[in-house]
């Protein structure tokens, strides 16, 4: 394109410098380890072995999390020396932000579940939890169309529980 | 516009009908569309008479060059300004004269566009480009490369940001542009089946698969292409903040992307994510949307923090005060803003643990915020400062972002947010601490760096008029509105009934005329300066005479290598190091440079790419089939081209630099 | 190749040589794949809160096929370890050896897709769509990106192959190839969130 390509293709100057020689012994030792920390998994639930689901749902992750470091480790060749460290760090921010999102939304709509879910129609009317004040409208009233300001002078949106209506 | 209703569907146009085309029965569009109509023609023939089609294709549309990309980001902010901002000017009037029996000329569903708009232009494609645009210009320069690490993706987000760009403005014209505000909070899943929302979901999309892309390739770029001894705590500090803006962008905005999938999914394939019936959860949208629209702003406010810090210490004739703790409050920044999202909703009913905790971490971010602001003081403390027009932003923006920032501690706490929620005194909050902060940053950095982007000096005179007007305008506009919201009066309202309210309503139309003529002052500022510019030339590199960074070593505007020869560094502020120990630029001895080639494929895969989002808006199938294989094709046989890159033979470095070599001795 | 020294002092300012800055595409690669991550984190959320809203329909217990989920991810598995092994030939430089190793990834990969094809099918025509219910909709949306990531990733491999074969393990497709089992291993690594908290906690 331009005139000065005189010596056009050199992509090949910069290589990485990192020293990732791998060996098979690697791969070899990460796929049995694999599998162990999946078939077992498997048949806990499969074969019904543990009856309280809470700890069933924790061995589960925890098999979950070390088989991720596994697969980090000897697949991926993670460690804190590539990149300068700027893999594990970035790593690292990442992993903090999944747990934030993941731990944030569902305490977030767990609570916002409990407390908005409108009271089902045969338990006795249990005093609301005190409605979130609707933003105050101006002393006449006022022709708000912005669909905002209806949704807030609504009963909060509330995941509706009615089952199998076709929509 | 004609209220939403079931479309009929054509398999050859889809959605598309005649009365798709708003201007047949919209006044206001049909003049608007016949403005631009002129417009382009006047520009197209520009174009031509001058012969600049093929110059614009070659050195501009194709090219890699981080500071030309840069350069086009920076425009296409300005110009979605004037967009945004008359959207901004249509809403103050109407709301100063819809009382009682005048409904104003707006109606409401006019109305509601014009507020979505607003908003999605200023955030998407006004403030984002602006920011991304400095990140690329500045950033190699102040780190002594080259360019950025990935040319070509550089070149591919400009155009994937433009094409979003593109898709709101041809909603305009064609259909009409979303109702449901700039986060479509309000209208989700089958509630607005119309084209409104689909512009608005393909526009963000496609713009946000170039910012996140921008935003690994600059971090790539700051960890990988420093100059040799410019080790991370002697980086400057508005790369600092980049990296740190960087880093939010690459983690926030796949949320983003998630969200606005899942909205498309209950749209387009009837699923129930956001539904009320069937399990779905409409909050479940609004918490996804916050994760990523509070680290939004940070990535707003975070590289005008860097501006800021860079314009403060050059104009004070000092060392910035305080850079380690400046590194560390940007640092505590980035990791907070993820851990505060939910005072966007206090008042959606999580109850009270869990609106404590984002209360109290709300407040907590606005510590580090205050600790640069009193590193910037400190630096001004005993300097020599020059009151030049940067300098008066600055000020201006310490002063005004400090009391936005105060409103926003006040709207962190829960039971004052249950009052003040979505009332005008959100509205002027957020505006103080973007307008305050962002706009005042960006205004002061085009003062600032424009001479070294294009060889001269703005015209101070035209800055000081818009410094001025946008200061004093901008409190005029906004502070009725904070004593409006405290009165409690809901933001979006088209109409009130209560005739008392008007004097504020008028007072902030002023207020908005008084910022057009500080866009008006601006846009003279930079016809004036091009009419002066020999007067106003740059002939040195270091414009302002005490300029402490890299870029201030380089020709206004710098060679397209940037460095004949690359920079080692020994200290913050590089530049100032080598000015105080006697540098001399080198004249001789330069070998040939590696250089990335200029390509049309980003263009191409781009504009492919908003014909889809063009077809998937108005459910134009077989189109949105054939250019998603389009864009797939397209990709794939860019990398087959192995051939991206040149060299600058030393003997041209050596011509271009001795060409500055007299151009520095004719201007002793 | 004249450093330009100061006069007085020792500061030098420019290296004698330009120097080669390092390239940055695997570390941008897996900053891809760390947004990624996020996308990913994102509809994991989702599935965390809407993956019992059955709406009355049918639950995880009812629809899902251990047997074929395990099936899935012994292919996945396999799979990583012969991209692996592709590797180990990339190392020595065997342009054939790899091309090997990465036909049988790919043929792993499609097994997986065409069983997870299989599996959304079984599923659909028992009346279980994805408009059924939020579980539904969650759970077809995070187990089909992560196939449809897959399936662009044998796109990816089959074009990488042609390219290796054409120009052989020149430095720019040994780039990619890194790029290339960095996705696939990441893809690996959230199919262990998926048959975790989609299949193994959804039949609970």
């Amino acid at each position: 394109m331009s005139a000065h390509d005189i010596h056009a293709g050199h992509g090949d100057h910069h290589e990485e410098h990192d020293d990732l020689h791998v060996t098979s012994g690697d791969y070899i030792k990460g796929f049995i380890l694999a599998v162990i920390l999946t078939v077992i998994p498997f048949w806990l639930v499969m074969a019904d072995v543990i009856q309280n689901r809470t700890t069933v749902v924790m061995v589960l992750g925890l098999f979950a999390v070390v088989q991720v470091v596994v697969h980090m480790v000897y697949f991926l060749h993670m460690n804190g020396k590539i990149q300068g460290g700027w893999t594990m760090m970035s790593t690292i921010f990442a992993i903090v932000f999944v747990i934030i999102t993941l731990a944030g939304t569902l305490w977030v709509m767990f609570h916002m579940n409990a407390n908005m879910m409108p009271a089902h129609k045969d338990i006795p009317a249990l005093s609301q939890p005190a409605a979130p004040v609707a933003a105050p409208v101006a002393p006449a009233a006022q022709e708000a169309v912005a669909p905002e300001a209806v949704q807030e002078q609504a009963a909060p949106a509330a995941p509706a529980e009615h089952s199998g209506h076709a929509k | 516009m004609s209220e939403p209703t079931t479309m009929p569907h054509d398999p050859l146009l889809g959605r598309i009908t005649w009365d798709s085309i708003p201007m047949v029965h919209e006044p206001i569009v049909l003049w608007t569309f016949i403005a631009v109509v002129l417009g382009g023609l006047v520009m197209l023939a520009a174009l031509t008479k001058f012969k600049l089609w093929g110059p614009l294709w070659r050195d501009w549309i194709c090219s890699i060059d981080h500071k030309k990309i840069g350069i086009m980001y920076i425009i296409l902010g300005i110009v979605m300004l004037l967009r945004g901002f008359a959207d901004a000017v249509m809403m103050r009037i109407q709301q100063a004269m819809a009382f009682g029996d005048n409904l104003g000329y707006l109606p409401p569903h006019h109305y509601d566009q014009i507020f979505t708009a607003h908003g999605v232009i200023m955030i998407f494609f006004v403030a984002m480009p602006l920011v991304t645009g400095f990140m690329n210009y500045l950033i190699p320069l102040q780190i002594g490369a080259r360019d950025v690490s990935f040319p070509f993706l550089n070149n591919f987000s400009f155009w994937m940001t433009t094409t979003g760009a593109i898709l709101v403005m041809v909603s305009l014209f064609l259909g009409e542009f979303s109702t449901s505000g700039w986060l479509a909070l309000s209208n989700l899943g089958n509630q607005n089946p119309g084209v409104g929302l689909d512009y608005y979901i393909w526009a963000l999309q496609l713009s946000g698969v170039g910012t996140t892309l921008s935003g690994i390739n600059l971090i790539v770029t700051i960890i990988k292409m420093r100059a040799p001894g410019m080790n991370l705590m002697k980086m400057p500090v508005f790369v600092w903040t980049s990296l740190c803006t960087n880093a939010l962008i690459v983690a926030s905005f796949p949320i983003l992307t998630a969200a606005l999938v899942l909205m498309s999914m209950d749209r387009y394939f009837g699923t129930n994510f956001f539904t009320n019936e069937l399990g779905g959860n409409p909050m479940l949208y609004v918490n996804l949307i916050w994760i990523w629209g509070h680290p939004e702003v940070y990535i707003l406010i975070l590289p005008v923090f860097g501006i800021f810090s860079e314009i403060v210490a050059t104009y004070s004739k000092k060392r910035l005060f305080g850079y380690t703790s400046m590194v560390y409050a940007t640092v505590c920044i980035t990791v907070l803003s993820w851990l505060v999202w939910l005072h966007h909703f206090f008042t959606m009913g999580s109850g009270a643990a869990v609106n404590t905790f984002f209360g109290i971490t709300t407040m907590i971010i606005s510590i580090p915020t205050g600790a640069k602001i009193f590193n910037w003081l400190f630096t001004m403390y005993k300097g020599r400062i020059e009151f030049k027009p940067p300098m008066l932003w600055t000020i201006g923006f310490m002063c005004t972002f400090a009391i936005g920032g105060m409103t926003g501690v006040l709207l962190a706490v829960p039971p004052a947010d249950f009052v003040l929620h979505n009332s005008l005194f959100l509205i002027a909050h957020f505006h103080n601490v973007i307008i305050g902060g962002v706009v005042f940053g960006l205004l002061a950095g085009i003062n600032y760096w424009f001479p070294k982007a294009f060889g001269y000096r703005l015209n101070e005179f035209w800055g000081k008029v818009s410094f001025w007007c946008w200061l004093v305008g901008f409190w005029v506009a906004f502070t009725p509105l904070y004593i409006l919201g405290l009165m409690g009066v809901t933001r979006r309202a088209n109409h009130f009934d209560d005739q008392s309210l008007q004097i504020w309503f008028v007072i902030a139309a002023v207020g908005v005329a008084i910022i057009a003529a500080g866009i008006g002052a601006f846009l003279l500022q930079l016809v004036v300066s091009y009419f002066q510019r020999d007067k106003l030339r740059d002939n040195n590199g270091d414009t302002w005479g005490s300029g402490r960074t890299l870029e201030w070593a380089t020709s206004s505007p710098p060679p397209v290598y940037n460095f004949a020869k690359t920079p080692v560094v020994h200290d913050v502020d590089a530049w100032w190091d080598m000015k105080k120990h006697g540098y001399q630029r080198p004249t001789k001895g330069f070998e040939d440079l590696h250089m990335p080639s200029n390509t049309g494929a980003g263009f191409v895969i781009s504009m492919i790419a908003m014909v889809l989002g063009f077809a998937l808006i108005w459910h134009v199938w077989w189109l949105a089939i054939v250019s998603f294989i389009g864009v797939v094709v397209s990709s794939i046989i860019h990398t087959f081209n192995y051939n991206r890159d040149y060299y600058i033979p030393a003997a041209e470095v050596q011509a271009t630099e001795d060409a500055r070599t007299e151009q520095l001795a004719r201007h002793v | 190749m004249s450093n330009t020294s100061i006069q007085a002092g020792q500061r030098e300012y420019h290296p004698a040589h330009e120097p080669h800055p390092e390239n940055g595409t695997s570390l941008g690669f897996w900053l891809y794949l760390m947004s990624d991550c996020l996308i990913f984190a994102a509809l994991f959320a989702t599935w965390g809160v809407l993956g019992r809203s059955y709406a009355g329909g049918p639950t995880g217990a009812e629809l899902f096929s251990l047997e074929l989920v395990a099936i899935n991810t012994a292919f996945l598995l396999l799979s990583s370890l012969t991209f692996g092994l592709a590797m180990l030939q990339k190392q020595k430089k065997n342009v054939n050896g790899t091309l090997g190793w990465l036909a049988v990834t790919g043929l792993l990969g499609l097994a997986f897709v065409g069983v997870e094809v299989y599996e959304f099918m079984h599923i659909y025509h028992t009346g279980a769509t994805i408009q059924t219910s939020a579980f539904l909709s969650s759970f077809f949306t995070l187990v089909g990106t992560h196939g449809l990531h897959v399936s662009f990733g044998l796109i990816w491999l089959v074009v990488l192959m042609v390219q290796i074969k054409q120009k052989g393990l020149i430095h720019a497709n040994v780039r990619r190839l890194n790029c290339l089992s960095m996705f696939w291993h990441f893809l690996d690594v959230v199919w262990i969130g998926v048959f975790t908290f989609v299949y193994l906690m959804g039949v609970l």
